[in-house]
Parts: structure tokens; sequence; C-alpha cells
């Protein structure tokens, strides 16, 4: 599962509970920056983890697309940093997201067959959710440079789009 | 080159049973125009300026694969309306009305 991450994501993402806090907490360019590379950079992980491990076609395929589309978005992403002379900022959103993801790779590296195809597939479903989620109140309305914010904005139709491509798959487990 | 003589190239324009490529252009995963008017024979020729591969999709009839900077494109050999979208990224929707 994914309870303890979710808690602490969503403590920092969403906006309609912690409206406060993410006032406070306003991400600058090279802190969006960041954050939206290190988002990608887990999903390519943890597709590279399902691409070894699980033998079910439809996850392998996804895991596949995942790592194919993300490294495409972060490509593009450090072209874009570069053309503006940003240099990515971590922060503390970079580093809840890096931890929150290492903690589900350790999870899903002890499970087997079905259980790690459900399990990774429940937690794309889950981490595209967030993303979005993150994308749509936090970074999109912060970033202040327009290449970057239509960027992002590409990026949030692309997660949107995986989030039911993942949960086409979760449907077809069952 | 000779050019075609007036007759034959009037019957080209004129003929109603000469198909024609349809083209659909996709941007930021969004196809353009997203609803079609076609008829059978004619050929739907998508360009995808995105640096992510595509699909057109139909549920249980064709799939065309539309590689980054690149183009797909299929015959419509069936009359009827078809709604497609894209299997990597299926909140990308398009629609064709395809004539007799
Ligand atoms: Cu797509």
């Amino acid at each position: 599962m994914f309870m303890r991450p979710t808690a602490t994501l969503a403590a920092l993402f969403f906006v309609s509970t912690v409206p406060l806090a993410l006032a406070a907490e306003k991400p600058t360019d090279p802190q969006i920056a960041h954050i939206a590379y290190t988002a990608d950079a887990i999903d390519i992980e943890a597709a590279k983890l399902a691409i070894k491990k699980s033998k079910n076609r439809e996850v392998v395929d996804f895991a596949k697309d995942m790592e194919r589309d993300h490294e495409a978005v972060n490509k593009q992403a450090l072209d874009l940093v570069k053309k503006l002379k940003v240099t990515p900022e971590d922060n503390d959103t970079s580093k809840a997201l890096a931890k929150a993801a290492k903690e589900e790779r350790a999870k899903l590296a002890k499970l087997k067959g079905a259980a790690f195809d459900k399990a990774y597939i429940d937690n794309e479903v889950a981490y595209h959710k967030q993303v979005n989620g993150a994308l749509e109140t936090l970074l999109i309305p912060s970033a202040s440079n327009a290449e970057l914010k239509s960027l992002l904005e590409t990026g949030l139709k692309i997660f949107q789009g995986h989030e039911q491509h993942a949960e086409h798959v979760a449907g077809m487990l069952k | 080159m000779r050019p075609l003589p007036l007759a034959m190239a009037l019957a080209l324009i004129a003929s109603p049973a000469l198909s024609t490529t349809i083209e659909v252009t996709i941007d930021k995963l969004v196809f353009s125009p997203a609803s079609i008017q076609a008829k059978v024979g004619d050929t739907i020729e998508w360009t995808n300026n995105d640096i992510l591969a595509h699909t057109a999709t139909v549920k249980g009839g064709w799939d065309v694969m539309i590689p980054p900077k690149s183009k797909g494109k299929v015959m419509l050999k069936a009359a009827g309306a078809v709604d497609y979208f894209c299997r990597f990224h299926p909140n990308m929707k398009g629609h064709i009305e395809v004539a007799p």
C-alpha cells in the first residue's frame, strides 16, 4: 500500500487541505523545474523495476510506455532549463517525493508475480493522481516563466493520460 | 511534363468515387480537427508534432501507430461513425463519420 507516502505528499501538495502552508511554500521556477524532473525520474525508475520483474505482458508494455514518455518529457525539460538558463534547485517537495518513491520501490522489490503487478499498477494510478494534483494546484499556478508553464500544462495532459492508461491496466488485472 | 487533357482533369476533380486524404494534426495531445467527415475509401493521415508516440485506435477495430514527429495513416473500409483514442493517452479522443 501507499499509506505513509500518501499522507506526506497530501500534506505537501493539496491546496484544499493545507492552504496556508502552501501560500508560504510557493515554489520558484528553479524549484518547480526540479520537482517536475524528479517526478518524471521517479516514474522511470518504477518502470525499469516493472520491466525487470513483471511477467505480465500488459504490465510490461505499460511500463515501457511510461519509461519512453517520461524520458522524452525529461529530455524536453532539460532542454528548456538549459535554454532559460535556469538551474534546477533541490527543495523539500523534491526530497519528499524522492523519499516516498524510494520506500515504494523497496516495497515493490519484495513482491513477486501477480502481487507485484497489482502493487505496481495501483501505485502508478495513485502516483499519477498525486502528481496531477500537484501540477494543477501548485506547480502550474506558481510557474512564472511562460514556457515553463506551457511545458507543465502539456505534462499535466500526459500525466492525466497515463492515469487513465494505468486505470485501464488495473481493470484488466482484476 | 505534359499537362493533363482538360476533360480528364475535370473528370478527376468531379468524380464522386475519387478518394481523398484527410489530414489530422496532433499537437500537445490534441487531435485536430477532433471530428471529421469522410467516406469509405478515404485515407486519414495523422501528423504527430509531439515528442511522444501516440496511436489512433478504435476499440475492436483498427490501430494506427503514430511515432513522435512522424505520420501514420489508415484507409477507411467501412461506413459508420467511429470514436478513436490514443492507447498511450486515453484522454486523447477523436471522431470520424464515414459515409458509404
Ligand atoms: Cu497519445
